[in-house]
């Protein structure tokens, strides 16, 4: 078998298309380019925001290439594919052609790259050669982690070696990136992402999903029991507060205060203070006057309780509290919004705003209905959460981390010291040479070799 | 003294230093060379100090936190580290030209930090109270200041290959080519590692804030954009031989997707309130 035949093969070349860098420098560029888009058009808004903001036409494109939600897009999940096994051949293609290069079963020295190496140090002392091997070679054993002292015609060549193994540095940086990837695939497969809005003194035993939109089970319930905001002097809110209750089975299991950097964590799923809001309280007083006798009639009243009006002319009900309602294109804040049931007639459609009692002598009514001893109550929004692929994503982190420091700034350095004699083998003077090499970084092996031969020289004062 | 006059005082100091280097640089003088180093470590304590200090008033008001979480705490820390690196450059490589290029980066910054931001100390939000604040701030801006360097050695050598650099004009007082564009990797390579930490420690904030660590939020996703740029650089570099112009010029992309991620995503839709 051979080479030229191989790279003909279609699976070769596939391969060989894989493990080019230009492919993977390639995909780095496009997935930077294609993240701005992401960055300036808004992603997941409603429809009708992006209808009005870009028109119906631009609207369906984007729609079409996914752009609305560009990072979970079919092609840009591609793109972060590809980019894995790109990483992963060419990982694959470097390391079996290169391990036996980087790692021999014996490190070789070449004289010629010393002899090129423009990191050198030279000088003269009045040892021996034998002395001077002596005294140099314990301490350069010491500080690499391989030597080798070679004999030649006019004395010794003391080889040395360090950092081999940092030649893996930039696996580990590839390797962590396919942690991270990996990492956030088991969490998008395996975990959910939700909300839940809990009211003082309520609970909740299931979630919201927020991309599906669907209730997920917990498994457990949690309360609320509390939800304190505290301000700073200048208005600024300062700490949202909520006490929780983990409940299973009618056991407590948990409690914990939550603020935003410090989420309660049970069973794998974690809850953090995301939101909070006002809601109205359970019990609130309608008062009904009566516009031709003028008696204000006073009711206890609840939001969906029917409440019968005076002489058993009806029901009244409330369906619902609104923080904001327009009404002819003006906000008038809070409302309760319901109906108002005749025994005999049409039911007719109430609005009532809580801040203006009389609103409702518009609508030309027996009563002119208005609200009172309305109260609040806040409950909190939590944001649930359960993802397994987090631990795998910080090991990524931290081998990113180490990987880096390990590509940049670490290196493998080789040494060479020659000990040439002046003047015969057994007396005289000898020639010092200091050279090093590094497949990296010329200039810090320049202060190496700088730094050893000043060392050696102290050796020898001693 | 207030923290703002310390740092006011600062400004100027860096602007001295930065002239003196210049002028050392034009007439091939040594004398104002040196004292322009004394000069810079002055504006270096000077700047430590006011952050210090600003530190202790924000107790002092009641609502203490560390100075790194608005847009002014941030350029000044800024201006700091770019100081900070700038001098370690000058003691280890010991060119004048390069003195010329970054010590008036601190000046600009804090420049504009005084004229143009709001500097009261102001509470901090509930996001925001965390010690992955620290860890996440200071990281990201190491990077940044490296990447500004590399940004402004990369100019110089384009200016300097653009003309002809024999000639004993101008040009000809820039280094070689081969050592800046030898600084010039360093720098990447320095701010690519705590570009690296302070994305990490951010994501590892975001996950103990917001239950994510990664949400495509503009500026985690300008972050990343940087992120990716620096990486095609080291890519190119180290495996398809690029150096010179065409390092140069990525350098400079990288430190524009830089400044966008700091100052250009607040005009974009997203999460990030502050700066």
């Amino acid at each position: 078998m051979t080479k030229a035949s191989d790279s003909h093969k279609p699976a070769n070349r596939l391969w060989n298309f894989f493990a080019s860098v230009k492919l993977s420098v390639a995909i780095l560029l496009s997935i930077a380019v294609t993240s701005i888009i992401g960055t300036v058009v808004p992603q997941n808004g409603a429809p009708e925001a992006y209808v009005e903001k870009y028109g119906k036409f631009l609207y369906n494109f984007f729609n079409t290439l996914d752009i609305l939600d560009l990072y979970h897009s079919w092609w840009f999940q591609g793109l972060l594919f590809l980019l894995i096994i790109n990483i992963v051949v060419c990982s694959i293609n470097r390391l079996s052609s290169t391990w036996k290069i980087i790692f021999p079963k014996k490190p070789i020295f070449n004289m010629n790259q010393f002899k090129k190496s423009a990191n050198r140090e030279e000088w003269t002392q009045s040892h021996t050669v034998e002395e001077a091997k002596n005294l140099y070679v314990p301490y350069i054993s010491k500080r690499f982690s391989f030597s080798r002292v070679d004999e030649t015609d006019a004395g010794f060549k003391i080889f040395a070696e360090k950092g081999r193994w940092t030649r893996l540095g930039v696996y580990v940086v590839h390797f962590s990136i396919l942690c991270l990837l990996t990492g956030s695939l088991i969490g998008s497969f395996f975990g959910f992402d939700g909300y839940v809005n809990i009211p003082v003194g309520k609970s909740a035993d299931h979630v919201t999903l927020k991309n599906k939109g669907v209730n997920h089970p917990l498994g457990f319930a949690i309360r609320c029991d509390d939800f304190k905001l505290r301000f700073y002097d200048t208005g600024m809110p300062k700490e949202f507060r909520s006490t929780l209750t983990i409940i299973k089975n009618n056991k407590i299991i948990k409690q914990k205060d939550i603020i935003v950097n410090d989420p309660l964590r049970y069973d794998g799923v974690n809850m953090f203070q995301a939101s909070y809001g006002k809601m109205p309280a359970d019990r609130f007083t309608v008062i009904l006057a009566d516009v031709r006798s003028g008696i204000k009639y006073k009711k206890g009243g609840a939001i969906r309780r029917p409440i019968e009006l005076p002489d058993k002319s009806g029901y009244l009900i409330f369906e619902q509290y609104r923080q904001n309602f327009r009404f002819n294109g003006r906000n008038i804040g809070e409302v309760l919004i319901g109906g108002l049931i005749p025994k005999t007639g049409e039911q007719k459609h109430i609005i009532i705003p809580l801040d203006s009692p009389g609103f409702d002598r518009m609508r030309n009514g027996r009563f002119v209905i208005s609200v009172s001893n309305f109260g609040f109550k806040y409950y909190t929004g939590l944001q649930v959460t359960r993802d397994p692929g987090v631990p795998l994503v910080y090991a990524g982190f931290l081998l990113m981390i180490i990987g880096c420091y390990i590509t940049f700034f670490m290196f493998h350095q080789k040494v060479c010291v020659e000990l040439t004699s002046k003047g015969g083998k057994t007396g005289g003077k000898t020639q010092i040479t200091v050279s090093g090499i590094s497949g990296k970084s010329k200039t810090s092996m320049k202060t190496i070799v700088k730094r050893l031969a000043r060392n050696l020289k102290r050796i020898q004062s001693v | 003294m207030t923290s703002s006059h310390l740092l006011s005082i600062t400004t100027f100091v860096y602007g001295f230093a930065a002239v003196m280097y210049v002028f050392s640089w034009i007439f091939k003088k040594s004398m104002p060379g040196k004292t322009a180093v004394v000069v810079t470590f002055a504006a270096v304590f000077g700047n430590l100090a006011g952050i210090g200090l600003r530190w202790t008033e924000s107790y002092k008001m009641g609502i203490g936190h560390a100075p790194l979480s608005n847009l002014y705490e941030s350029l000044i820390f800024f201006a700091l580290v770019i100081a900070i690196l700038h001098l370690f450059i000058h003691f280890k490589y010991k060119l004048r030209m390069i003195d010329v290029v970054a010590s008036p980066i601190p000046f600009l910054v804090m420049a504009y930090a005084s004229l143009n931001v709001n500097n009261a100390i102001e509470p901090l939000m509930p996001a925001l109270q965390s010690n992955w604040l620290i860890a996440h701030v200071m990281t990201c801006f190491i990077g940044y200041s490296a990447f500004a360097i590399a940004f402004g050695i990369s100019v110089m050598f384009l200016v300097k290959s653009s003309t002809d650099g024999g000639k004993p004009g101008i040009t000809g007082r820039i280094p070689d080519l081969a050592t800046l564009d030898d600084l010039t990797h360093r720098m990447v390579t320095f701010g690519f590692l705590f570009l690296s930490i302070g994305i990490i420690t951010g994501s590892v904030w975001a996950n103990q804030a917001w239950g994510r660590y990664w949400g495509w939020d503009p500026k985690e996703t300008w972050s990343l954009i940087t992120w990716l740029i620096y990486a095609t650089l080291l890519h190119a570099r180290m495996m398809r031989g690029w150096q010179g112009k065409r390092i140069a010029w990525l350098s400079c992309i990288g430190f524009m997707a830089v400044i966008f991620t700091y100052f250009g995503v607040n005009l974009l839709p997203g999460l990030h309130s502050y700066q």
